[in-house]
């Protein structure tokens, strides 16, 4: 985005809509934590909601909607070894050996 | 910045040659480190084979240099062996053969192959040298602690690595330099790749060792940080007290650890093999790529396959992430789980084949020239299958539960590291010395060297198979003498000990030849091989910004005996 | 040398379409995320093998915490409308946003040192319980990352403004990317805050 012509004004807007939905989904995530239920329950809500706000982040602050090709497949294989990484050290401590 | 570009002539020696920004100086810079690194670690490793063969016989000579703390009277002490053991792992890997096969070679090689004036980032390319030379010295001081170096094997398994003496935090310190060296130099090669390819250079015009450059970026940039912060962890366990990797109730010479327990020590193997699996392909496939280039120029064909080769290299590099608790079937793991990764493991097996038989077929018909850094490259193709067929026993996981932690382990990944990595490497060197010097390394000298290698290599590691067959344990201070399973294959130790001494008899030639041919070797023009890659239409040795003139790129990397042309080779930059 | 020689510092590439510092950063940005991405896992991993886990809103205060959180959402949009005034040539409304984001990110630190006495007082340290390990961790590692976007920042502030004046473009672009660094930085605590302080 090194373009100098940027529709500056667009921007400004987007960026301020985008602060303002961080502001509330933080605002909605502690609220949440404070509504009892189990414990399941609660960490999916935090996930999606923190996924939510981490897209926001990184679709328009760090301008990825928009970005390049080769950036973005850069991030798609990193995302799938972070897949790997999360979930294959889990598969292990939920199927241990059984005697 | 913009001040020294008239300046780049006059620049002082420190600036020049110590802490300089070309990437082909860094590339030597590393080249040099990394062998004195890579012998270093071949001497420890010598001092162990004396123990394996002579268990608690004084070592001649030099046994009193080691002192009472290490070696009473010039007998090796248990402890010290270990440290020899673990030093000799860490060093051979994350300080020999990593920074020679990427940081040299990718350093020094994949601008001009390119065809770019320097790498993407040339500052960030000297620190990423300097930070991996610090690491070096970090690692080297932890030999004159007390109680030595790390001592719990490069793997560095938690809990005893957290319970070890305070040469394992200097062990974690180096990682974490190495670390942060390796993932500046993988940002360099990445971009330099994607960005500062010549024009008309298209991705399927770049030549295979490029590919397998860029591959083995990406794993050092996705594989290495997990190893990051498990040292992290290790770090916090050893120095605040956590207990990320001590499980409850451990005890400790006949005390209960103070620590809180409640960690795993399965954790730290998932994290270490999350890098260390990758961390095998970052050893072979720089290995791989040099090699091709070789045997296409000394073939006179084209690669058979080029876009097999590539794929393949992809699907490598990708699976890589998936198959690391292959090393873990011992751990408990379920079946669900380890059915898992032993499928993934034999898949991964099948790229490698392809590579290995796409490199066979380019030699069906060729003119092939028998040089030394030819010799090399066809030895690596039946080193590497070895080590790499015996290799499937252990992915296999009914067969590791018998071979696993054995001698077996140790005869496989040597195969695939040293007479296959290193001769790749040994290739190399030969292969590209003209380009460096100017002049040729000495052929004759170069034979001698590679069939006493050869001999010496095949010596060394194929009894390693057969004495672990018979069920003995790695990492035994005696090699096996006490127990009665070892009795009948112990005598394999002193015929593996003296192939060892011998093999370094056959390197003083190489080092001896590496400095002679400097000054005495035969003069070289620019492209004494008749290669058609870019790396030769430089002027010898390439000056500083390397192309004369911005080259253009018209054809594929392997162009040779095209018919119709009047040389068998015709150079990328040539335009019909 | 650098400038002069090595293509596509500033211009972009035109079958890639990225400059080669901004290729450089994500790839670097990738290895972080592999980097907390372990660090996930790990929590994960011992958390599910832990005999009890205690909830962290008992031990650690949201309302400090939701505070930072602010803090550093605050500072990613004054982060980006910096760049955006130098790509409107306005230099001196970019030396007001960049300041605001450095008082924003030493705001978020001093926080931080008041969370942290506060549980060494009650000794709560790293080897009370894996927990607080893991909190103690993941948030120093965080911190650190922090404080080099902080100096990263104030030299883009002070000494490397020079920039302005000779290659305005290629200053643009490094605000550009230290933002990118910036914004991930940000993204990281959005991670960690639910994890270690609301479940």
């Amino acid at each position: 985005m090194s373009s100098n012509h940027v529709d500056t004004k667009k921007h400004l807007k987007i960026y301020l809509t985008v602060y303002i939905s961080l502001m509330i989904l933080t605002g909605v995530t502690v609220f949440a934590s404070y509504i009892p239920t189990t414990v399941g329950l609660g960490i999916t809500l935090a996930l999606i909601i923190a996924s939510i706000k981490s897209s926001l982040v990184a679709g328009y602050f760090m301008h990825l909607i928009a970005e390049k090709k080769i950036i973005f497949w850069t991030l798609v294989l990193t995302a799938i070894f972070f897949i790997f990484l999360i979930f294959i050290p889990l598969m292990s401590v939920l199927d241990p050996i059984k005697y | 910045m913009s001040t020294e570009k008239h300046t780049t002539h006059e620049l002082p020696f420190w600036r020049k040659y110590i802490f300089s920004t070309d990437h082909k100086i860094i590339g030597i810079q590393y080249g040099l480190t990394s062998l004195v690194f890579l012998f270093f670690g071949f001497c420890l490793v010598m001092l162990m084979r004396w123990q394996l063969a002579y268990p608690e016989q004084p070592i001649p000579f030099i046994g009193d240099w080691f002192g009472d703390s290490n070696a009473p009277g010039g007998i090796m002490l248990p402890e010290f062996y270990n440290q020899l053991g673990a030093m000799h792992g860490t060093i051979m890997v994350f300080l020999g053969i990593v920074p020679l096969a990427v940081g040299a070679f990718a350093n020094y090689l994949v601008p001009l192959q390119v065809g770019a004036p320097d790498m993407a980032f040339p500052k960030l390319n000297m620190a990423s040298y300097w930070v991996f030379f610090a690491g070096g010295v970090v690692m080297l001081a932890s030999f004159f602690l007390p109680g030595g170096a790390a001592s719990s094997g490069w793997t560095s398994y938690a809990p005893l690595a957290v319970v070890a003496t305070v040469g394992q935090t200097y062990w974690l310190f180096g990682m974490f330099l190495i670390i942060t060296s390796s993932l500046l130099g993988a940002i360099n090669i990445i971009v330099t790749i994607i960005q500062l390819r010549a024009p008309g250079l298209t991705f399927f015009k770049l030549p295979f060792l490029v590919w397998a450059q860029l591959v083995t970026g990406f794993l050092l940039l996705l594989a290495f940080p997990p190893l990051e912060a498990a040292a992290f962890m290790q770090l916090m366990d050893r120095l605040a007290g956590t207990s990320f990797f001590i499980p409850s109730g451990l005890v400790v010479s006949g005390e209960i650890l103070s620590n809180t327990g409640g960690g795993s020590p399965v954790l730290w193997q998932h994290l270490f093999w999350f890098l260390a699996h990758p961390e095998v392909y970052v050893l072979i496939l720089p290995a791989i790529g040099i090699v091709t280039e070789i045997i296409a120029v000394n073939s006179r064909k084209p690669i058979w396959g080029y876009r097999t080769l590539v794929y393949s290299v992809l699907f490598l590099g990708f699976m890589s992430f998936a198959v690391w608790a292959h090393h873990m079937f011992m751990t408990g793991m379920g079946t669900t789980i380890s059915t898992f990764f032993q499928t993934t493991t034999l898949i991964i097996s099948v790229p490698s084949i392809v590579i290995l038989t796409t490199l066979f077929i380019t030699l069906w018909g060729g003119k092939i020239r028998f040089n030394t850094p030819m010799l090399f490259a066809l030895a690596f193709l039946p080193m590497f299958g070895i080590g790499g067929l015996t290799g499937l026993p252990l992915g296999l996981n009914a067969t590791d539960i018998a071979l696993h932690d054995t001698y077996y382990v140790i005869g496989h990944f040597h195969y695939v590291v040293a007479p296959g990595t290193i001769f790749a490497l040994f290739a190399g060197i030969y292969f590209w010395y003209p380009k460096i010097t100017g002049r040729m390394m000495n052929d004759k000298l170069g034979k001698i060297h590679f069939f006493g290698s050869l001999v010496c290599m095949n010596g060394i590691f194929f009894p390693m198979l057969i004495v672990g067959l018979a069920g003995v344990s790695r990492r035994l201070w005696d090699g096996g003498q006490q127990y009665a399973h070892a009795q009948g294959v112990y005598h394999y130790n002193e015929t593996m000990s003296i192939f060892a001494w011998v093999l370094a008899l056959f390197q003083l030639i190489f080092i001896f030849n590496l400095f002679w041919s400097i000054w005495k070797g035969k003069k070289a023009d620019d492209n004494p091989w008749q290669s058609t890659t870019l790396e030769w239409a430089t002027p010898t040795p390439p000056p500083h910004g390397n192309f004369a003139t911005p080259p253009v790129v018209y054809n594929g990397p392997y162009e040779y005996s095209v018919p119709g042309h009047s040389t068998d080779y015709l150079p990328q930059n040539k335009k019909v | 040398m650098s400038l002069e020689i090595i293509p596509y510092t500033i211009e972009v590439r035109e079958d890639t379409g990225v400059n080669n510092a901004k290729l450089g950063i994500w790839l670097f940005l990738t290895s972080e995320v592999m980097l907390f991405g372990a660090l996930f896992s790990s929590y994960v991993f011992l958390r599910i093998g832990a005999a009890s886990w205690p909830e962290g809103s008992s031990i650690l205060n949201i309302p400090m915490a939701t505070l930072n959180t602010a803090f550093l959402i605050t500072s990613s949009i004054t982060m980006v409308m910096s760049w955006l005034s130098l790509v409107e040539k306005n230099f001196s409304a970019y030396k007001k946003y960049m300041l605001v984001t450095i008082l924003l990110g030493l705001a978020f630190l001093v926080v931080k040192y008041f969370e942290y006495s506060a549980k060494f007082e009650h000794h709560l340290y790293p080897s009370t319980n894996t927990f607080l390990g893991l909190y103690f961790l993941m948030t120093g590692l965080h911190v650190l990352h922090v404080i080099g976007g902080l100096i990263m920042n104030i030299y883009l502030l002070l000494p490397g403004a020079k920039m302005w004046q000779s290659y305005p473009e290629r200053f643009t672009n490094r605000v550009e990317t230290a933002g990118l660094y910036w914004h991930f930085v940000d993204l990281v605590w959005i991670f960690l805050f639910p994890i270690l302080y609301l479940l």
